[in-house]
């Protein structure tokens, strides 16, 4: 005990969260990278366009570092499952065991493949070959984020199993794996990972055009990142849309506090931002008619749950609003950022490479993608409160008694400060002494001019 | 085969599986810091880094199969490590996530920097310090449960005893014999002389001390839990023929032949004394209170 006024269940909360929100950074680029990877090499094979090549070499080279931090992270809150939440595992530990193996073997997989795809650059006649090599990445790198969100669902609608005397009993592996809440959380994690990668990665393009050096490798860059971010945010979209049609019908009360929705009605109007007064009053709110019937159930006439027939102790905390319209607001920015980028490409091609403000917008977007991630995961997990198994276990009841969870609270938060910072000086360290520029005469690859 | 039999087997392979792997790529993190101090890292350096490269994200794949399995085939045990390991726990994970990153931060970064390949060369030796206080804790007595169900774990008692100690020199020693050994048999796979007569130095000079570290936890053993010491001796051929299996290995890599087989020895060395210390069939799962 460090801090006056220890909470083992408050301070398990925080490290968790500091855990998670950190290595999230690093799954979600070791989710969606591969992909973008895998894009590059493919075109640039069929197209026989060696830019399209290095581009896939050069990202592949940064993704190995972030991969490192993604591993150890992932194998911290591996472990931190049990170290901080033992009486949670003790409940739910063989519930989630099927799906945490199977996040781990995927992983296996991935990382046996990346290693001979990356020492394998010109080795094979037939490059094909090497493009396949990657394809198991892909494949595990998203099976990871499969399993472990199957956890996740799990945990906000438990499934497969019978509870008796607060003790699960009667476990079937495989109906755990199927929770109502999996297919749209999966989807929804996979898309918006691959997202948010498409956009850092135009980022980087955009930078190095925005900084004066227009050599026709970045324009191909960019306009493969931004039209598959284009692709991906329309379908978010329509999973984001399935997501809330799911909260509706199995975790009303965490619509509901989304939504400040306080009484069971139908036609129910959405808000918009707005701030709560103290005796749950909204106030400057924008008001939408309709809209929550419909986002719910599809239909303007349909009811919708309110918080009041949800018991008062089992409200998720109502602040979780904020983050959501946060999030929104991100993801509208992300939107017309996106379809900017292709009225562009349609209209006046040579602008889309060349507006400052379309690049610098687009360089605002990979941040805004990485807090909206934040965003939406923080107020999934804080919807889910006050259960961490959702009807079965409360989370005050899952955390540790230890009594040291602040001092390791704080020796996790110095190792995350120090990792990040050396990632990030590792990689523009990387990519600084080693220019796109100077690897392309090296490698007498030609056509600089635009075409 | 009854539930917890299976369970015990798959965790036996994995815990074994992870111990050989682990420390073959802990004790080469090491060497080749320590080679590096001492210049000798031009010529070891090659058959390290092609063993390394591949292997260091598996070695903790290990690891986390091994911990899902407690979870997932014995969640009280689960529940009684979570609660008392949360100090010696987050270290060692603090200790692998230094390591794991400082390795791809030095090798895949631009330039190698000796900063970087000292924090992965001694966490690599920290690590396993760290791990094997969940052995240590098997053998009981480092965990007390009050009444009303609270586990508490005791600090002082092992840090003062001389049993966890032991188990810790061994811990050490036995990694950097094994991965010298392993390196040995590598290197002349890899028909690289230069490396093979460096590293075949390595296992040669480590091989004693780790019989001797064997025999100090023997006796602490004997010390700490006469019971289990009893038990043990019930099975004191398995410590016979692990003794059999090293002396077979060193003299294969002493005369400088066979030396795949040489590493087969060094498994099943491994393998007996293992098996052998964890008699009964709760293993060490069944932690004695």
């Amino acid at each position: 005990m460090l801090l006056s006024g220890y909470d083992p269940v408050l301070y398990s909360r925080i490290l968790t969260s500091v855990t998670l929100g950190f290595h999230i950074i690093f799954a979600t680029i070791g989710v969606g990278v591969p992909l973008m990877i895998a894009l590059a090499e493919w075109i640039g094979i069929k197209r026989d366009d060696p830019h399209y090549l290095l581009l896939a070499r050069r990202w592949a080279r940064g993704f190995v570092i972030t991969v490192a931090v993604g591993v150890v992270t992932g194998t911290a809150i591996g472990l931190q499952l049990s170290l901080l939440w033992p009486s949670f595992m003790r409940v739910a530990g063989q519930s989630i065991a099927l799906p945490l193996f199977m996040e781990t073997f995927a992983f296996f997989f991935e990382a046996i493949f990346l290693g001979i795809y990356l020492y394998t650059w010109d080795r094979f006649k037939n490059r094909m070959v090497h493009f396949w090599l990657l394809v198991p990445v892909v494949i595990g790198s998203s099976a990871s984020a499969f399993f472990i969100t199957v956890v996740n669902a799990f945990m906000n609608a438990p499934a497969g199993v019978t509870v008796q005397d607060g003790k699960i009993v009667d476990i079937a592996p495989f109906a755990a794996m199927l929770s109502p809440a999996m297919p749209t959380k999966v989807t929804h994690v996979l898309i918006t990972a691959y997202l948010t990668c498409a956009f850092v990665l135009a980022a980087i393009s955009a930078w190095s055009l925005l900084k004066g050096r227009n050599h026709v490798y970045y324009k191909k860059a960019l306009k493969l990142t931004m039209v598959s971010a284009f692709v991906f945010i329309l379908a978010s979209a329509l999973i984001g849309d399935l997501s809330g049609k799911y909260l509706a019908k199995y975790q009303p009360e965490k619509l509901a506090a989304i939504e400040w929705h306080f009484e069971t009605t139908t036609q129910a109007p959405l808000v918009f931002g707005g701030i709560l007064t103290e005796d749950n009053e909204i106030k400057f709110g924008l008001k939408i008619p309709f809209a929550l019937s419909i986002l719910a159930h599809g239909n303007p006439n349909a009811e919708v749950i309110g918080l009041n027939d949800i018991p008062a102790d089992e409200h998720p905390p109502l602040w979780i609003h904020y983050l959501f319209d946060t999030k929104m607001a991100f993801v509208v920015m992300m939107t017309i950022i996106a379809t900017a980028f292709m009225l562009f490409l349609w209209r006046k091609r040579a602008a889309a490479y060349t507006s400052k403000w379309l690049l610098r917008a687009i360089i605002v977007a990979a941040p805004l993608a990485m807090l909206t991630i934040e965003h939406g995961w923080i107020f999934a997990e804080v919807g889910r409160q006050p259960w961490i198994l959702r009807g079965i276990m409360r989370t005050s009841e899952g955390a540790t008694v230890s009594n040291h969870v602040d001092s390791m609270l704080i020796l996790f938060t110095l190792l995350y400060i120090v990792l990040g910072i050396t990632a990030v000086r590792v990689l523009t360290r990387m990519f600084r002494s080693n220019s796109a520029e100077d690897e392309m005469a090296d490698r007498l690859i030609l056509g600089g001019e635009d075409k | 085969m009854s539930y917890e039999v299976l369970g015990i087997t798959v965790l036996w392979v994995f815990l074994f599986g992870y111990l050989i792997v682990a420390s073959i790529d802990f004790g080469a993190g090491f060497f080749s810091f320590y080679s590096s101090i001492t210049g000798k890292r031009h010529l070891i350096h090659n058959i390290i880094e092609r063993y390394l490269s591949p292997v260091w994200e598996v070695t903790n794949v290990f690891l986390v199969f091994f911990f899902v399995g407690i979870v997932g085939f014995f969640p009280d045990t689960a529940y009684y490590y979570g609660t008392a390991l949360l100090v010696p726990g987050s270290i060692a994970i603090i200790l692998l996530a230094i390591r794991g990153a400082y390795y791809a931060f030095n090798s895949y970064g631009t330039r190698s920097k000796t900063i970087y390949m000292f924090l992965y060369g001694a966490s690599g030796l920290l690590i396993p310090a760290s791990l094997s206080t969940v052995l240590t804790i098997s053998e009981g007595g480092y965990i007390e449960v009050d009444s009303g169900g609270k586990v508490t774990f005791l600090f002082s008692k092992l840090f003062t005893s001389t049993y966890s100690w032991t188990v810790v020199l061994l811990a050490i020693v036995s990694v950097l014999y094994i991965s010298a050994m392993f390196l040995a048999y590598y290197a002349d796979r890899a028909k690289d002389r230069n490396a093979f007569e460096v590293v075949r130095k390595y296992a040669l000079v480590w091989s004693g001390p780790t019989i001797l570290s064997s025999l100090l936890v023997f006796f602490a053993i004997r010390n700490h839990n006469p019971e289990h010491f009893e038990q043990m001796l019930n099975l004191a051929w398995m410590f016979v023929a692990s003794f059999i299996c090293f002396l077979i290995a060193v003299y294969l890599v002493w005369s400088k032949k066979r030396l795949g087989l040489s590493f087969l020895f060094v498994m099943l060395q491994f393998g007996f004394a293992f098996f052998g210390l964890v008699p009964d069939i709760c293993l060490m799962f069944c932690i004695r209170i």
